[in-house]
């Protein structure tokens, strides 16, 4: 029984550090589709967030400053992402596979330009990255230190998606964004301002993609490293539509991705299974669901469809 | 506008300026950086056109990408978004390897045996994410995408099979036989003094001639664009508009699989184990995109990537940063985008007023 | 009935002008409404109407010319300008979020608030409030993809109102309506010029300027032509002033007695892409030499019907006999080649491939038929001369557009590629859905040309369309469908207007002699 339990405290702790990262840069997707607009770009955003949270963290000494400015440079894509596809009616799948290009370089790039061509940022001391919550509290591998003794902000990303339930559904601005997500036309014979609700949404999706990456260095990982997200944005976006372009199906299809992950960590222990095999469960498994159990994702109906005004 | 004619009548004149705007944006990074761009582009330029054996280096390096570029140029054409080329140049690398390391063959029947399972398995890897899209109406770039990394760590896995997995240090596979590599002969490697010159270029001008070929003067060619352009008027038309959906993405899968047989059984000879993903999938991309989509675009294209790529490692031995050639592209790609925007601007200001 | 005050200058439109590019949509454009009117702008397709109140309402900036609303000159730059101005307008095609409520469509973009959420309690209530006072039903709840056309409408002219307006346009309202509906969209006009609002009514349909109206505006060619008061002039003088030149509405044709049947279908059960069951055991018979009209309002099954019939759709049971074999759930190829030939609904969607030559569409059923292909390899060659013949005999402009994309031709010329195609394929049943739709009066006399050649060549003619004019002008034996049946049946010249809006709307001929 105690060994059960062990294993589910385990288990649970590797979905609290796989989850987050994903949770935040798929809910980010979130507003970006939801307002008719496709963000593959999530991928790069996460990367230079990723590299900025690292690398502010480890000059300032404060953890939850570099994930903040982690967000910023995400955003900072994210207004390069909404220019091309909501100024300048670009097709969006090119505009994201642009960031995706330019983003992750760049981070790079700086990285061996600031620490002596190392594409390795230094490695923050605990200090410097997320503070754990209720720390000392749990003896070091029991079940509450795993499950509780974890970083506040995957605790935060979860109560996110409350919020952002609350803004999609119950706010004037939330129910802005699904109307122009379906009918930007309809929108702007209402005054409502398309280009503007488009443009907030866009670089909302890049901001919460770069805490998603900024996470992931500032917390799972101590450092920048050029492979250190490896696919976790079109993980999130799988995510995304996985989960019917709402944030409570986007948190359930991240919960598993993250359970597969956890699995993944458990299995990998025992050594039985080639860790290959064992890697390739959450996209199976993804396929699998997709297969079996989840209907047709209704995609919102502008999504993808550049919108110009007429003059 | 639909994506396909954005992308179709992308011309040369706003390539030109958005490859002008890359490496300009590249030169101000690097200033910025502290490296001067002049020694920069200096060391690029000349470690492309240096020497013979720069340029064969460079055109070594293109070969795969062309097929890639072609894989997703053919999928545009076909109104399809083949992000998954990633994924079908590995399996297609794999495919070759394992058939080049287990089999004992002759020359040349080798070579073909690898580069059938190449094809075989990019097509594969392309249909089954047909299947998923006509069957079960699953987004394909979400499959797209799992399989990319399903591939990925097949990959691994089978570089890490005891009968794969080479003895001695070295995380790859064993070097393919032989008999299964397709290495220019002696007297071309002697002239360029290139180890690695290889047969890849030919085999990707061919697969470009080809799908032109196919897509313009074919029947199947005709029923794969109806399709692409509007699947609901080739329906109307009578043709059977899944059949040609699959045939299409198997076809992108092919291509790109034979990229990734070109670059195991030219340059590579093996199969390393991988870190993180290859980017031959994603290069692909922005071949299509900056070759206009069209087939001789994309000759021309993949060896500007190739001779980036080639070029670009040789810049840090002035200290640059090779990740600026990926800046660099990001930003061609970036300006494509937007190009067609400026077409519709400068016409209005032709125009009009 | 008129409520017009005519000391009362609600909008003037001074000397409008707008262009795009080269291209001059309106030309000096004046218009004058008075509070409590209604001014019909009467226009053909491409006249430039929509462009004119695109501008009254925001969406366009005007090239020259002066606005005033109320006597006060004003410049409209958005639709908010417009609706803090009291403008609203009603577009051709609904302007509705697909999944949202009634309720929030009404409210999209003035939405009350409570705290940071949005008061949708509060807008429901001033909802109903609304829709009983003009007596517009509506059920605040349902979302629109579940509602009818009827009702969207009504949504519509709610939002409008909703957002305070005096000044109501209503572009093309009658569109997909049934002769009932419209008798009640009328009265509404009414209800809410009573209430001292201004409507403006854009339409080509001479019938409902003449029940509606008190002044109308002519535009042709996005010229203004003349503004006239409806009670002093008739339909015929309406339609010359509209075309500039004498119409004949009706179509000759020649007697001819109907041969063997071609196309026979029975007790058709299908569904729609909702999975709901939209057609409910339809029999249908035509045979040669005959034009057999179908009659209904949109939604009651037309379009799978005609998918069903040229294999785009299966149904669920029922039989479709073509010459005595059923083709039931076969291939469009099967269909084409039993010798079922269509003008399709939406002929950008399924008529042609936009991105394709117009030579290339030409051959859409036939690219793998010799001479245009051998052993698979196309015959560019033939396939251009082929062209090259066609935009001759059918007169497809511009002359020589055999390799420009079918997209860049005007939408008549573009159902002439598709009426050229479909001709010479010479199948033995044609089916039209709508042909005529969004079509100059030009374009729309060479469609019903070629609709009544087809008959006189001993063909059989299956007309589907939403126009009951079309259908009555054309139709030999007319067919009337309503939720998924055949509910009546007339003779093409005992068709009578009243009888077939009756039957369309759900009562049956019996029902109504009663």
């Amino acid at each position: 029984m105690g060994i059960i339990i062990k294993d589910l405290g385990l288990l649970i702790n590797a979905m609290l550090i796989a989850t987050p990262p994903l949770l935040l840069a798929a809910l980010g997707s979130c507003f970006s589709e939801r307002s008719g607009v496709v963000n593959i770009g999530i991928e790069g955003m996460m990367t230079i967030g990723a590299f900025v949270g690292s690398v502010v963290a480890y000059y300032t000494g404060n953890g939850w400053f570099g994930f903040f400015c982690g967000g910023l440079a995400g955003a900072a894509f994210g207004v390069l992402h909404a220019v091309a596809c909501v100024s300048f009616g670009a097709d969006q799948t090119i505009s994201g596979t642009a960031v995706n290009f330019i983003a992750p370089g760049l981070a790079i790039f700086l990285c061996k330009a600031m620490f002596d061509n190392s594409s390795d940022s230094p490695a923050l001391e605990t200090a410097s990255k997320l503070p754990k919550m209720f720390n000392g509290i749990f003896p070091a591998g029991s079940f509450g230190y795993n499950v509780l003794s974890t970083y506040s902000a995957a605790y935060l990303s979860f109560l996110l998606v409350l919020v952002i339930w609350f803004v999609f559904y119950k706010t004037r601005f939330g129910m802005r964004l699904r109307a122009v997500g379906e009918h930007p036309k309809a929108c702007e014979t209402l005054g409502i301002n398309v280009f503007r609700i488009r443009y907030i949404c866009v670089i909302l999706s890049g901001f919460l993609a770069g805490l998603g990456g900024a996470y992931v260095t500032l917390a799972t990982v101590s450092q920048f490293r050029p492979n250190v997200i490896v696919g976790q944005g079109f993980i999130a976006i799988s995510a995304v539509i996985f989960g019917k372009f709402t944030p409570q199906g986007t948190l359930k299809a991240c919960l598993l991705f993250g359970f597969c992950n956890g699995l993944k960590s458990l299995l990998g222990a025992n050594n039985i299974v080639s860790p290959y095999l064992i890697s390739m469960i959450p996209y199976v498994v993804t396929i699998l669901a997709l297969i079996f159990f989840v209907g047709k994702s209704r995609v919102p109906a502008a999504n993808g469809k550049p919108y110009l005004k007429a003059k | 506008m639909s994506r396909k004619d954005k992308i179709l009548n992308g011309n040369a004149l706003y390539t030109f300026i958005a490859i002008i705007i890359g490496f300009v944006a590249g030169a101000v990074l690097l200033a910025v950086a502290g490296i001067n761009p002049g020694l920069a582009y200096g060391k690029l330029l000349n470690g492309v056109f240096g020497q013979v054996k720069y340029i064969t280096w460079s055109i070594v390096y293109a070969a795969p990408l062309i097929l890639t570029g072609l894989s997703v140029a053919f999928s545009f054409r076909t109104g399809v978004f083949n992000i998954g080329a990633e994924g079908q140049f590995v399996v297609g690398s794999i495919a070759a390897c394992t058939v080049g390391i287990l089999f004992d063959l002759p020359a040349p029947i080798h070579i073909l045996l690898c580069i059938a399972a190449a094809v075989a398995a990019g097509a594969v890897w392309g249909i089954i994410v047909g299947f998923l899209k006509v069957k079960r109406g699953i987004n394909e770039v979400l499959s797209y995408i799992m399989f990319n990394w399903i591939a990925f760590y097949l990959s691994n896995y089978i570089v890490n099979l005891s009968a794969i997995h080479r003895t001695g240090g070295g995380e790859a596979s064993k070097d393919v036989a032989d008999s299964a590599r397709i290495l220019a002969p002696e007297f071309i490697t002697k002239l360029t003094r290139c180890t690695a010159a290889n047969w890849g270029i030919v085999i990707a001008v061919a697969a470009a001639v080809l799908v032109w070929f196919v897509i313009s003067k074919t029947t199947l060619g005709y029923q794969l664009r109806a399709v692409g352009f509007s699947k609901t008027a080739a329906e109307y038309g009578g043709i059977n508009t899944n059949k040609m959906f699959l045939t299409a993405m198997a076809i992108s899968g092919a291509l790109a699989g034979l990229g990734g047989a070109v670059q195991t059984l030219g340059m590579a000879g093996r199969v390393s184990q991988f870190a993180s993903q290859e980017q031959y999938g994603f290069q692909g991309i922005t071949v299509a995109l900056i070759g206009s989509s069209h087939p001789v675009g994309c000759i021309f294209a993949g060896i500007f990537y190739g001779a980036m790529k080639y070029g670009g490692g040789k810049l840090s031995l002035v200290k640059a940063p090779a990740e600026v050639v990926d800046i660099i592209m990001g930003i061609i790609i970036f300006f494509i985008a937007i190009a067609h925007m400026f077409k519709v601007i400068f016409n209005r200001k032709k125009g009009g007023k | 009935m008129s409520n017009v005050d005519k000391h009362t200058v609600a909008i003037q439109m001074t000397g409008i002008v707008k262009k795009f590019g080269d291209f001059t949509a309106n030309d000096h454009i004046n218009l004058t409404v008075h509070k409590g009117e209604v001014h019909a702008i009467l226009g053909e397709n491409g006249a430039g109407k929509s462009t004119l109140m695109n501008i009254l309402y925001g969406l366009y900036q005007p090239t020259e010319g002066t606005i005033a609303v109320n006597g006060e000159e004003v410049v409209i730059d958005s639709p908010q300008k417009a609706i803090d101005l009291g403008i609203g307008m009603v577009h051709q095609h609904f302007m509705l979020i697909q999944p949202f409520t009634v309720t929030e469509n009404i409210v999209l973009g003035m939405e009350p608030k409570k705290g940071i959420a949005v008061d949708i309690k509060s807008a429901r209530n001033r909802i109903l409030d609304l829709s009983g006072r003009y007596n517009l039903k509506v059920d605040p709840d349902a979302k629109i993809e579940d509602i009818s056309v009827g009702m969207q409408q009504r949504v519509e002219i709610l939002k409008v109102l909703y957002r305070g307006a005096r000044h109501l346009i209503l572009d093309e309202p009658t569109a997909s309506l049934t002769p009932q509906e419209i008798t009640e969209l009328i009265e509404i006009i009414h209800n809410l010029t009573a209430d001292g609002k201004s409507v403006i009514l854009i339409t080509h349909k001479l019938k409902e300027i003449k029940a509606a109206a008190d002044y109308c505006t002519i535009i042709r060619q996005g010229k203004y032509i003349n503004t006239v008061d409806v009670d002093e002039v008739n339909e015929n003088q309406l339609a010359s002033m509209m075309v500039g030149r004498d119409v004949e509405f009706q179509v000759a044709k020649k007697e001819m007695k109907p041969g063997e049947t071609v196309l026979e279908v029975k007790d058709l059960h299908a569904k729609d892409y909702r999975d709901v069951e939209i057609l409910k055991g339809l029999n249908l018979k035509v045979r040669r030499g005959e034009i057999v009209g179908l009659a209904g309002v949109d939604g009651n099954g037309q379009s799978e019907l005609v998918e069903i019939l040229t294999g785009l759709r299966k149904g669920i049971s029922g039989q479709v006999e073509i010459l005595g074999e059923d083709l039931f759930g076969s291939t469009p190829r099967k269909f084409f080649e039993k010798g079922v030939t269509s003008i399709p609904e939406d002929r950008q969607k399924h008529g042609l491939v936009l991105d394709f030559t117009v030579a290339e569409n030409l051959i859409l059923q036939n690219f793998g038929k010799e001479p245009y292909s051998k052993k698979g390899i196309l015959k560019k060659d033939l396939i251009r001369k082929h062209a090259t013949k066609l935009i001759e005999k059918f007169d497809i402009r511009p002359s020589g557009c055999e390799n420009r994309l079918a997209g860049e031709l005007s939408g008549g010329n573009q159902q002439k590629v598709i009426i050229a195609r479909e001709v010479t394929n010479d199948g033995e049943l044609l089916i039209a859905m709508n042909p005529t739709r969004g079509l100059d009066v030009g374009a729309i006399e060479f469609v019903h040309k070629y609709i009544v050649e087809q008959r006189n060549k001993n063909k059989a003619v299956l007309l589907v369309s939403f126009e009951l004019d079309e259908i009555m002008s054309l139709s030999d034996r007319i067919e009337v469908i309503f939720d998924g049946q055949i509910v009546g049946s007339v003779a093409g010249r005992d068709a009578d207007e009243n009888q077939l809006g009756f039957m369309m709307a759900g009562g049956t001929k019996h029902e109504q002699e009663r």
